[in-house]
């Protein structure tokens, strides 16, 4: 015991005795249980909801949890978990977009307008698409970086014109049919992994934890500083692999893993890199922590906005033509509704916070999943979507309760 | 009192010179017809009370603002800063008095915001060396560099901000108030760090409302007042010459309340 406590005194950063240090997989979990007391939640609220959601749904109808239904619930996912992963980066710099349902919608129309109608090929169609969406977002970036718009209002003009736009190109019939059997409305509505490849898909983030965490810990111990133990490392790396072959092993027993969400989580994966792994991520999460302060560090405040506006509009546009393919139809319906709501309530739900500065990739992925579920739940209970408007709202409300109590306890705890 | 242009003191390369700089905040003339020169290898002291336009000099030198008026030259070039990179790309670091740090972000990714190494694939374990590094040649008590700054004192923010501006091998380094929040090992820390910075041949522009702080380093001691130059001295100016330019007459609150101790101290009554 005291040799570990000399090797300890060497270390760069454990030469402070007033740091408490945590080891092994039993300080894992009591630092965790520390961070949450001190407000700091993270992922938490959003699996303590699933689990209640998922078990009252159950109780109410067996056939939530059936393997046929999830697969359902991972296709529907996917369109609005895309749409969400936009909203993410506008949460991050403390801005948000309400224009989202309007964007996606438009470019499902724009989609089927000159795939269907003009006979454009589909990948320069949906080329097409995104560009218009990234436009869009650069005109709100422009109104709020050179007339200091604020973003609710420029985005909630823009949900309105967006709508017009939509309304418009879709003409007098009011919706296009997207052909069945074309590979996109397949990817959208058939089209899953075969069992082999979704199995080592399931391994493959198990295996980065292990490789990711034994090379850091490597270099961290080369370069004198303290190092997670190997132990908790490869205990968690085996937690999450034997958690995700179960889930692939479960819908496997019915059609099985959609392309359309490993798309998806491929985009929130990306994300997620981006987000932590990047100096445009590090300026993203600065500017929305103390604008005045990154501005002063020299961070180029303006082309964070932009590029947070532009990304989220390009992620709408690619949710809602996502949307339309597993719809197989671009319509006026498109976009409206809940769509908006649901995108949003996702992500703060998920954990990124209204109040800039903190979020993850993975809060658009895990708070689609209780959205949806709760969707999904009340369509098998036959409610009418009233009380589906009624409820989602309500545990919107909820998430953001939640969010703000956190806050403040973080600013008591000294945890930003 | 001697011209701010010409002065016999520093002998290093003119580093910045300012010419006839004047900010305006609406009606309210913040500075007028500032002058100041720093040269290579020398601490300029600015002093002035509040709202003499100290920060806000220090604001225009770190392109925060843009004056109204008026030339800055940096080693004979004149150089306009609009903006904060501008004026670090041309070698002006400057620590803030309200320290311009991101609280939600940890340590090291403050004193690496905007200059992160390995953009594409942050390189958290050069940079976490890096800062300790830094933070141990200023002999900082930061306990841990992953914690949040929201988790930090003053005194450890700003070791944390005067860190974050000797990254980037600045050529001239504004302090805004370094020592204000400092206990007095860091202040001493703080002043050494100053000096060794001087040594390098770096120019140095210090804030301080503390006179034995300034004395103590400071090669020159500039003095504005309300918005205008009041002087130039050397720390071995009296401390009544030093605060009559700073209030502006040698009759005032400092000396008239020295006086009364004086004479209480001597009749023996306590004034109310």
């Amino acid at each position: 015991m005291s040799n570990n406590v000399d090797k300890q005194e060497q270390l760069l950063d454990r030469a402070d005795v007033r740091v408490k240090h945590e080891a092994g997989i039993g300080g894992a979990i009591s630092a965790f249980l520390d961070r949450v007391r001190s407000g700091d939640l993270g992922a938490l609220p959003v699996v303590v909801g699933l689990v209640v959601i998922w078990t009252v749904f159950t109780a109410l109808n067996p056939i939530f949890l059936s393997s046929t239904n999830l697969v359902n619930l991972l296709f529907d996912s996917s369109t609005v978990g895309v749409i969400a992963l936009g909203v993410v980066l506008m949460l991050m710099v403390g801005e948000i977009d309400l224009s989202i349902g309007s964007v996606s919608g438009f470019a499902s129309a724009l989609l089927g307008v000159l795939w269907v109608n003009h006979g454009w090929p589909v990948p320069l169609a949906i080329l097409g698409a995104l560009a218009v969406g990234g436009l869009i977002g650069y005109i709100y970036a422009q109104l709020y970086n050179r007339f200091g718009m604020p973003s609710f209002v420029a985005t909630l003009a823009g949900l309105l014109a967006v709508l017009g736009l939509q309304l418009y190109i879709l003409g007098g019939t009011g919706s296009i049919n997207l052909p069945y059997g074309s590979p996109l409305v397949n990817f959208g509505q058939l089209l899953t992994m075969p069992q082999p490849i979704a199995y080592g898909l399931a391994a493959l983030p198990g295996i980065a934890m292990l490789v990711t965490g034994y090379r850091t810990a490597a270099r961290r111990r080369e370069a004198g500083l303290s190092s997670k133990s190997l132990g908790g490392v490869l205990f968690f790396a085996v937690v999450v692999t034997l958690g995700l072959e179960l889930a692939v092993a479960y819908l496997n027993t019915s059609r099985g893993v959609p392309w359309m969400f490993a798309l998806f989580v491929l985009l929130v994966v990306g994300m997620n890199y981006a987000l932590t792994r990047t100096q445009w991520g590090r300026s993203m999460t600065a500017v929305g922590g103390n604008r005045e302060a990154a501005r002063r560090a020299g961070i180029n405040v303006k082309a964070i906005y932009t590029s947070a506006f532009v990304f989220c509009a390009m992620f709408a546009a690619l949710g809602g033509m996502l949307a339309a393919s597993r719809l197989a139809s671009a319509s006026q319906q498109a976009g409206t509704g809940d769509v908006n709501l649901n995108a949003i309530a996702a992500a703060v739900i998920g954990g990124t916070s209204l109040f800039g500065g903190r979020g993850s990739a993975y809060s658009a992925l895990l708070g689609i999943i209780v959205i949806q579920s709760i969707a999904n739940g009340l369509t098998l209970l036959d409610l009418s979507s009233s009380l589906r408007y009624m409820i989602t709202g309500g545990v919107l409300a909820v998430a953001v309760i939640v969010d703000s109590l956190a806050r403040r306890s973080r600013v008591m705890h000294g945890r930003a | 009192m001697t011209d701010p242009s010409s002065d016999s003191a520093a002998t290093g390369e003119l580093l910045l010179s300012l010419r006839g700089i004047c900010k305006n905040f609406g009606a309210v003339s913040a500075l007028t017809d500032i002058d100041l020169d720093v040269h290579a290898g020398e601490v300029v002291a600015l002093v002035g009370d509040n709202g003499a336009g100290k920060s806000t000099l220090v604001k225009i030198l770190s392109g925060v603002h843009l004056p109204t008026s008026g030339t800055i030259q940096v080693r004979g070039q004149q150089v306009s800063l609009p903006n904060p990179s501008a004026s670090l790309a041309i070698g002006i670091a400057t620590v803030f008095q309200d320290l311009a740090l991101c609280e939600n972000l940890d340590v090291v990714a403050n004193i690496f915001l905007g200059k992160e190494l390995n953009p594409l694939q942050l390189d958290e374990v050069g940079m976490e060396i890096r800062s300790w590094k830094l933070l141990n040649e200023l002999s900082a008590r930061i306990p841990s560099v992953r914690e949040a700054v929201a988790s930090l004192s003053g005194g450890q923010r700003q070791t944390v901000a005067i860190a974050r501006s000797l990254l980037l091998d600045p050529k001239i380094i504004l302090l805004d108030e370094p020592t204000a929040a400092l206990g007095v090992a860091q202040t001493a820390e703080v002043l050494n760090l100053i000096e060794r910075v001087r040594d390098r041949g770096l120019g140095v522009v210090m804030i301080s409302h503390n006179m034995e702080d300034v004395r103590a380093v400071a090669d020159r001691i500039v003095v504005l007042r309300l918005g205008k130059n009041n002087g130039v001295f050397y720390p071995d100016a009296s401390n009544a010459e030093l605060v009559g330019a700073i209030t502006g007459a040698s009759d005032n609150s400092v000396s008239r309340r020295a006086g009364r101790k004086a004479e209480a101290n001597l009749s023996g009554d306590v004034q109310p």
